[in-house]
């Protein structure tokens, strides 16, 4: 067996790897090794958390997923080869092309039972297939109705039910995130493990626990942003700023980063104090109402400040808030509202390359690798803009991670509900990562941040890493690249 | 044996995580790239290893089973399509790379690895695998070598044929043969290799294979040339190929082609009636100077626009319209059913007249993408599963096409291969005397017509017979079998 090689440079590799489907050379599949031994047994075999319980028809009349959406897939299997799970298990099932096709039979002959349920939860969501399909199969509308099915009509096992409530009584909340993660572990401070067990539901949790545990990081201290900041110079814009969940409680110092980023791009930055969750989670997962209701709540609270646009600093939010429009385009009340809120959402580095650099970027003599994140990449198509933010700082050295296209394993609740395939993505994407050979990396998602950094340390390395916004501050500021460094 | 006995015996071999037996499971290996035709079958099996393929075929044929063998499933003429109480043999799990000797230019894969994969290996020592599908961003290796697979850079390195010298296969009965793969350019004894290249996997299951690469060109140049309609490109096409030039690919698409994989890729290609893609590649002065002469032939035959490709990135693009061109018909239709004829270049202008009749007579959209060097037609019909009888209609259209490119000289498939799908055409090519010969050949690697039974020929034959003047077989008589 040999290694794969980056076939940087040469013109006949680049072109045809670039052929088809692909938005641009940098989420072109880079090939796939060996099947993996543990993910086999997850998806076919072991670890099946089963409730032996069936609804057919598969798909009530609420939004099933739409049958005109899935006749656009012509069966071709250009997704196959990014799909993170197929990487992972070489089975159809677990393929885009194999959960259109069970969505199909869902709608007519099969029933909603274990099996299919199975392969619709492995699913990352990661939208790979999106970017690989040249039929432009619009997956991520397919899925999202499908996971709502699943929640209203499939009964998962007390276990798993048990495990999903708690994340998302917590997650979209800073406030309980930020109790959670305080040194105390978490597994005794919400006594998961004494309620569970009285339960005698034992089972996968605790593996899920501990997949929990070693992905966050203990709070570091809180940097506010202000209510108002006012630019730098002349006014070239008023923005909204969304703070985020796990970004406000992990990585404030990106949400001030990027305030300082913006002023300094000459826009006056509103941070609402009221807002809440932008709803990604609960949209990814199928929770309808909750992520409905979350997205109203977003939508009235940046109402009420006369924004240009409403900026994100991560990737899974800002995919959300795009879609919007779409997720509330049964209530009469808000489907407009939600369109033209959608229509004002820019992910921060695709509109820092809208508006174009004005302030001066100091130079940074340093190389990093760039991870595209699923949700910015496959799902909003923003691919270019944050490497053309860093390209702009003088003496910045940007490299490509091997086989990009390919999820890391983080996908919203993915590396806790689904621990076991989610650590050997990520363990795939650390060792990729550390291939590029850089100082540092560099990625838009705090999700990605803390899948890749906790990927990293079970192979015994670290490694700084920032938020691309954060790079640009430390140019903008003039700081050292040491600085930099001891992210 | 019972199927729950024959699931613990395959798990004993596979371990569970290499059984699929779920129905809704099975369900999604109905079919291949092709839907036209679904079978469920009974047990699908995902070996990782040459040696489990082995114990897999060895079952099967101690039991009288029936097995398909199946890469990347994008195969068009249903060639994966499984057989009912058969086992579908997935290759998907093998997708090692074994063995890269850049002196001897030799790559050795497992079946399941991916055709672009191969470049990838090897593009950093300066050298790619040239048979380009396509689908080489998905399909196997395996598929590419039982389909004998092609691709725009055929017409001058060759068929997927041409850069195979090796293969482990195991036999329908469970033995495991060599054919090939010395370092010799030739070896003595027949030529195997040739037979089960294109063998559509019924001779048996490649477990293993060795690949020819070739030397990356020292320069590449593309240019796309816009045309008003088919016939004035095809006029382009024969005039080049007539200058004495051999291009590494000329492609045509026509304008319907054209709207869909611009919606699709956003290619931004020239608005026209027909678009020619000419790639040039070789010694730097060379090209240089047969691409002024190709650009000169298609002004004289009226392009309206040519456009040179300034770099990698603009190259890219001209081809990715071009490869993404049949998936890109899910933007202007439900479905489509691809036909794969090929024709002398000469007959082109009289084939597409006969094509456009027949659309307008059908009443369904027809468009077309060739590869236009060697007179490799793809028709795609289209047409909506949801309206009752159209997909019947467009099968029935595209037969008359495929008889069309036969009645001008042609062949029934350039590289998709016959499968399910077109085994009813093959009496119309050859006689049944050429079609006992090659049946003769399958019964003596699969006596028993368990590896991918079915499919290719359109009577299946009983081995027992012997060519030659019709009598009753045996088993017929004994009310065993039937004769079709
Ligand atoms: C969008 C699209 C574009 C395409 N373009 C092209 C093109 O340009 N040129 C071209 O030639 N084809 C093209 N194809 C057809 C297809 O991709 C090829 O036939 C390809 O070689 C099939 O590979 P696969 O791995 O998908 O094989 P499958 O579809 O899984 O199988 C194909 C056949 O190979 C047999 N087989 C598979 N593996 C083995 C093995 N290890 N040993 C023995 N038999 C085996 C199967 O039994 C079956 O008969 C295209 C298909 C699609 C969907
Ligand atoms: S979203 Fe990602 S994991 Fe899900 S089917 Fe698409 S590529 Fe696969
Ligand atoms: S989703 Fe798109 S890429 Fe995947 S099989 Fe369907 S049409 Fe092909």
């Amino acid at each position: 067996m040999t290694e794969r090689r980056n076939g940087e440079g040469l013109p006949q590799d680049k072109a045809m790897t670039n052929s088809i489907g692909a938005g641009s050379p940098e989420d072109v599949g880079q090939g796939v090794g060996e099947a993996s031994e543990l993910a086999e047994e997850a998806t076919v075999g072991a670890g099946r958390r089963e409730s032996g319980k069936t609804s057919f028809p598969a798909f009530d009349t609420h939004h099933p997923p739409d049958k005109a959406l899935i006749d656009e897939c012509v069966h071709c299997g250009f997704c196959l080869p990014t799909c993170p799970t197929y990487v992972l298990f070489g089975e159809e099932m677990d393929s885009p092309r194999g959960r259109i096709y069970l969505m199909n039979k869902g709608l007519e002959e099969e029933p909603l039972n274990d099996q299919m349920v199975r392969h619709f939860d492995l699913c990352l969501g990661c939208m790979a297939c999106v970017t690989a399909c040249p039929a432009g199969v619009q997956y991520e509308k397919l899925i999202e109705a499908t996971r709502a099915q699943v929640e209203r009509r499939y009964e998962r096992s007390p276990e798993d039910k048990a495990f999903r409530e708690m994340i998302f009584n917590l997650f979209p909340y800073p406030n309980r995130l930020r109790l959670a993660a305080a040194p105390m572990k978490l597994y005794q401070r919400f006594g998961i493990g004494s309620r569970l067990r009285k339960a005698g539901i034992m089972d996968r949790l605790p593996a899920r626990v501990r997949a929990m545990e070693a992905l966050l990081p203990e709070v570091p201290k809180e940097e506010k942003i202000p209510e108002t900041t006012p630019p730098a110079g002349e006014k070239r814009r008023r923005v909204g700023i969304l703070t985020g969940c796990v970004q406000r409680v992990f990585f404030s110092r990106v949400n001030a980063a990027t305030v300082r980023v913006l002023a300094a791009e000459g826009c006056e930055v509103v941070a609402p104090a009221g807002q809440g969750c932008c709803g990604a989670l609960s949209t990814h997962a199928g929770r309808e109402e909750e992520s409905l209701n979350f997205a109203r709540k977003t939508i009235d609270t940046f109402e009420e400040y006369d924004l240009d646009n409403v900026i994100v600093n991560a990737a899974g939010c800002g995919s959300t808030m795009k879609e919007y429009g779409h997720l509330l385009r049964d209530d009469p009340e808000y489907a407009e509202r939600a369109k033209e809120f959608s229509a004002k959402v820019k992910d921060v580095t695709e509109f820092l390359q809208e508006l174009g650099p004005v302030a001066e970027r100091h130079p940074l003599p340093v190389s990093v690798a760039y991870h595209d994140a699923c949700h910015l990449a496959h799902a909003q198509g923003i691919r270019s803009q944050p490497r053309q933010s860093l390209k702009q700082i003088p003496g910045m050295d940007v490299r490509e991670i091997r086989e990009a296209e390919i999820c890391c394993g983080s996908a919203g609740i993915y590396n806790m509900v689904e621990p076991e395939a989610a650590s050997e993505l990520g363990e795939r994407k650390a060792k990729n990562v550390l291939a590029a050979g850089a100082q540092m990396l560099v990625t838009a998602n705090p999700g990605c941040t803390l899948q890749i950094r906790a990927s990293l340390k079970k192979l015994g390395q670290d490694m700084p890493m920032a938020h691309p916004v954060e790079v640009v501050d430390a140019s903008l500021r003039g700081e050292p690249v040491e600085t930099l460094l001891q992210r | 044996m019972e199927r729950t006995q024959l699931i613990s015996t395959m798990e004993s071999i596979l371990g569970p995580e290499g059984v699929i037996h779920e129905r809704e499971q099975l369900r999604t290996y109905e079919c291949d790239g092709l839907m036209n035709y679904r079978v469920i079958p009974d047990l699908v099996v995902l070996p990782e290893s040459a040696g489990q393929v082995q114990q897999i075929v060895r079952v099967c044929y101690e039991e009288g089973i029936p097995f398909v063998a199946r890469g990347s499933g994008t195969g068009l003429s249903g060639g994966a399509l499984p057989v009912e109480s058969g086992i579908l043999i997935v290759l998907a799990r093998m997708r090692r790379i074994l063995d890269v000797d850049i002196p001897n230019q030799r790559v050795t894969v497992e079946p399941g690895v991916v055709n672009l994969w191969v470049t990838q290996e090897v593009a950093s020592e300066g050298y790619f695998y040239a048979p380009d599908p396509s689908s080489q961003l998905v399909s196997s290796i395996g598929g590419n070598f039982a389909e004998n697979s092609g691709g725009v850079h055929c017409l001058k390195y060759g068929f997927t044929t041409n850069h195979v010298t090796g293969a482990e296969v195991v036999l329908p009965d469970g033995s495991v043969a060599h054919i090939g793969g010395g370092k010799a350019p030739d070896e003595p004894g027949y030529d195997l290799l040739g037979a089960f290249v294109g063998s559509e996997g019924t001779l048996g299951i490649a477990t293993k294979i060795t690949l020819r690469i070739v030397r990356t060109p020292e320069s590449v140049r593309t240019l796309i040339a816009a045309f008003e309609d088919t016939e004035k490109a095809g006029g382009a096409v024969s005039g080049i190929i007539g200058s004495g030039c051999v291009p590494a690919g000329i492609e045509m698409m026509d304008s319907l082609t054209l709207e869909a994989v611009e919606e699709a890729v956003h290619p931004h290609y020239p608005e026209c009636g027909a678009l020619l893609l000419v790639e040039l590649d070789g010694p730097e002065a060379e090209v240089e100077n047969q691409f002024e002469q190709v650009i000169k032939i298609c002004e004289e035959n009226g392009s309206s626009e040519i456009r040179v490709a300034k770099d990698d990135a603009e190259r890219a693009l001209f081809w990715k319209g071009r490869k993404a061109a049949f998936g890109a018909m899910g933007r202007i239709a439900n479905d489509y059913y691809v036909q794969d004829g090929v024709i002398p270049r000469t007959e082109l202008p009289a084939v597409l007249k006969k094509i456009s009749d027949l659309s307008a007579e059908y009443g369904l959209r027809v468009a077309n993408v060739f590869h236009a060097g060697d007179g490799n037609l793809h028709p795609l019909v289209l047409y909506d599963n949801n309206n009752e009888g159209e997909a019947e209609r467009a099968e029935e259209l595209a037969g008359e096409i495929i008889r069309a490119c036969l009645e001008h000289g042609g062949s029934l498939t350039g590289e998709h291969g016959i499968g399910e799908d077109k085994k009813k055409y093959m009496p119309d090519m050859f006689t049944a005397d050429d079609l006992n010969v090659m049946q003769l050949l399958r019964c003596a690697f699969d006596p028993h017509h368990l590896c991918n039974p079915g499919k290719v020929f359109p009577t299946p034959r009983l081995c027992a017979e012997r060519p030659g003047p019709f009598r009753v077989h045996p088993l017929q008589e004994a009310g065993l079998a039937e004769m079709f």
